[in-house]
């Protein structure tokens, strides 16, 4: 009976070889859409030497795992994923269909989008089920949170980042369904990947990070970035930043927190002339405790976190920087007689 | 001679797009005279294809979908060195999502005729979706990269492209006419001069309606568009700020016996 039910898809990205965590937190998150809606949650994995991949999926809430394993699966192609998952999703037809916010992700949920005449919705922060099994898609916007629908269009589809949804146990007793796609695969036509180099970040990773330094436009420019980035180096922190620090050029797109960027939860938050802006604080409202420096006391940032420093923070941070290498300097003369 | 359409969304300044707010009791956008200005991203699109006609024989087109007021802001790509700039700009083309943005971006590009190369930011900073560039490239039935950090080689029928994967990077390479994508780090965008603006100045800028374009009604604006917004809320406050107080000095020296506290020093 269940099976008569359009499903709820998650479409799961491969990443260096294994499945990125919020592959199996969206295995989660449409395994609880799916009971709501008596149907089978089913997962689309492509790539190539699947190992545990598939199990991995079932364990974590899949029914039904189509999986493509194939040496010309083995690095995202943008004419043959797309095409392959959005043939599979017009043969099957998911009434939702969810994609991680991964670098892979955000390439190929438009062109499968496009491809099935549906709507997208970038970066949901919630999914909801209600009546008609139409879902409900929480994007922040505007210091506030607005829902999309996509009302008539099949499947509803939505990005989401790492983090948004937990990690769901894993049930080794789960049993699914692994379904083999076969070839032959669509032959690309006109891109050819030439080189696909993957790299390991440096620095303080941000996802697992106990303390996050984070600048946004206040911070004014390169020399005042330095500043931040030599306060987050002295706490041993990982930096982070707003979308205009990364339109400025000072900030990298792998460090930018928020919707469209990294979920974050570290003990200790630091943001540095920042506005408070929904779609960064969004990312970073796990955080135990928030702190928060900026020249307006009116700033929306103010109201969002917990310690607030009223000051120009180009003048501020460099006063600060030297408050704590003194600290540190008296603290080390102590313990070291 | 290549063509190139450099597709440009006006925005809120994002500098002052904190001032945007959702009114929490009619739950409608207070606009409090936000400024447009190019997309941030989109800068770098129009200056990759100024580089690029520094070096060939190259037309430019900037092309656009927005209100009257957008206008000025593709008068200012004009300024900054584009050769044609059109505005999508119809009452029809209102409350459009990425999906129907694409379709008509599509159908405008479309209507230019002879194109090599469409060249996108990869995402609109009020928006935040990165969907339209790789949207225009299915409906025109083009190969997309998105992301483009460095225009490698570019030969008659194909080009060479880096493009951005997380911390690594893909290196590819697309036949012609294609879509690229292309993050700040492709360039450093040149601002406006001078001698631009006086030679923006006899420049014109075509508008189109829909009237104007190979495009359904029923495929443009809020009635083309499979996503609708339903609410908005106000977020609610949900922690108490304690300002620290004093001087410079001592505001630091406060915040770094708290953090000594919490023992992360």
């Amino acid at each position: 009976m269940r099976e008569r039910k359009s499903p709820v898809w998650v479409i799961a990205d491969v990443e260096n070889g294994r499945l990125p965590p919020v592959s199996l937190q969206l295995m989660g998150c449409a395994r609880r859409l799916a009971d709501q809606l008596e149907t089978a949650a089913e997962a689309v994995v492509l790539g190539h030497e699947l190992a545990s991949m598939p199990q991995e999926l079932v364990a974590a809430g899949a029914d039904r795992v189509y999986m493509g394993s194939d040496p010309n699966l083995a690095h995202y192609h943008p004419e043959i994923h797309p095409a392959l998952i959005a043939d599979l999703a017009a043969a099957h037809a998911p009434q939702v269909l969810l994609v991680g916010s991964t670098p892979v992700g955000r390439e190929l949920a438009p062109l499968v989008a496009a491809r099935l005449s549906t709507g997208l919705t970038a970066h949901c922060i919630d999914l909801r089920m209600k009546a008609k099994g139409v879902l409900e898609q929480k994007i922040p916007a505007y210091g506030g949170v607005i829902t999309i629908v996509c009302p008539e269009k099949r499947p509803q589809m939505a990005t989401v980042a790492q983090g948004v949804f937990p990690l769901p146990p894993p049930d080794p007793d789960r049993s699914g369904e692994l379904v083999d796609i076969s070839g032959p695969f669509p032959a690309p036509r006109q891109v050819t990947v030439l080189e696909v180099v993957t790299r390991e970040p440096e620095g303080v990773c941000l996802e697992n990070a106990p303390v996050v330094v984070a600048g946004g436009a206040g911070v004014g420019g390169p020399d005042g970035w330095r500043e931040v980035v030599a306060l987050s180096t002295l706490l041993n922190a990982a930096l982070g930043c707003t979308r205009p620090a990364v339109d400025e050029g000072w900030s990298e797109l792998e460090s930018m927190i928020g919707q469209s960027g990294k979920m974050v939860g570290p003990e200790v938050y630091i943001g540095i002339g920042l506005s408070g802006e929904q779609q960064h604080m969004v990312g970073i409202a796990g955080a135990k405790l928030m702190i928060a420096v900026n020249n307006d006391k009116k700033s929306p940032v103010f109201t969002q976190v917990d310690i607030g420093i009223v000051d120009d923070c180009r003048s501020f941070v460099p006063v600060l920087i030297d408050a704590i290498r003194q600290y540190q300097k008296m603290k080390g003369s102590a313990s070291c007689p | 001679m290549l063509n190139i359409v450099v597709c440009m969304k006006a925005v809120p300044d994002p500098k002052q797009a904190c001032n945007i707010k959702i009114d929490p009791r009619t739950k409608t956008l207070l606009r409090c005279d936000v400024p447009l200005v190019v997309n941030p991203l989109d800068r770098h699109a129009l200056e990759s294809a100024l580089q690029i006609k520094a070096q060939q024989e190259t037309h430019i087109s900037v092309l656009s979908m927005g209100p009257p007021e957008a206008g000025a802001i593709v008068k200012e790509c004009l300024a900054l060195g584009a050769d044609t700039g059109i505005l999508l700009c119809d009452r029809q083309f209102a409350g459009a999502d990425a999906y129907a943005t694409a379709r008509t971006l599509a159908a405008g590009i479309r209507n230019i005729g002879a194109v090599d190369v469409v060249l996108c930011g990869m995402a609109s900073s009020d928006g935040a979706t990165e969907w339209v560039g790789p949207e225009i490239a299915v409906f025109l039935d083009m190969p997309v990269v998105t992301q483009v950090e460095k225009i490698v080689d570019r030969g008659e029928n194909t080009w060479e492209v880096s493009a951005a994967l997380g911390h690594g990077y893909r290196r590819l390479r697309v036949s012609l006419p294609a879509v690229l994508t292309v993050t700040r780090n492709l360039n450093n965008p040149k601002t406006l001069s001078f001698s631009g603006i006086i030679k923006a100045r006899k420049k014109t800028i075509t508008t189109w309606g829909l009237a104007d374009l190979a495009l359904p009604a029923a495929s443009a604006g809020i009635k083309g568009s499979p996503t609708i917004v339903t609410t908005m809320q106000a977020v609610e406050n949900t922690r108490a700020v304690t300002f620290l107080e004093g001087s410079r000095q001592e505001k630091a020296d406060q915040l770094v016996q708290k953090l000594s506290a919490l023992g992360i020093l």
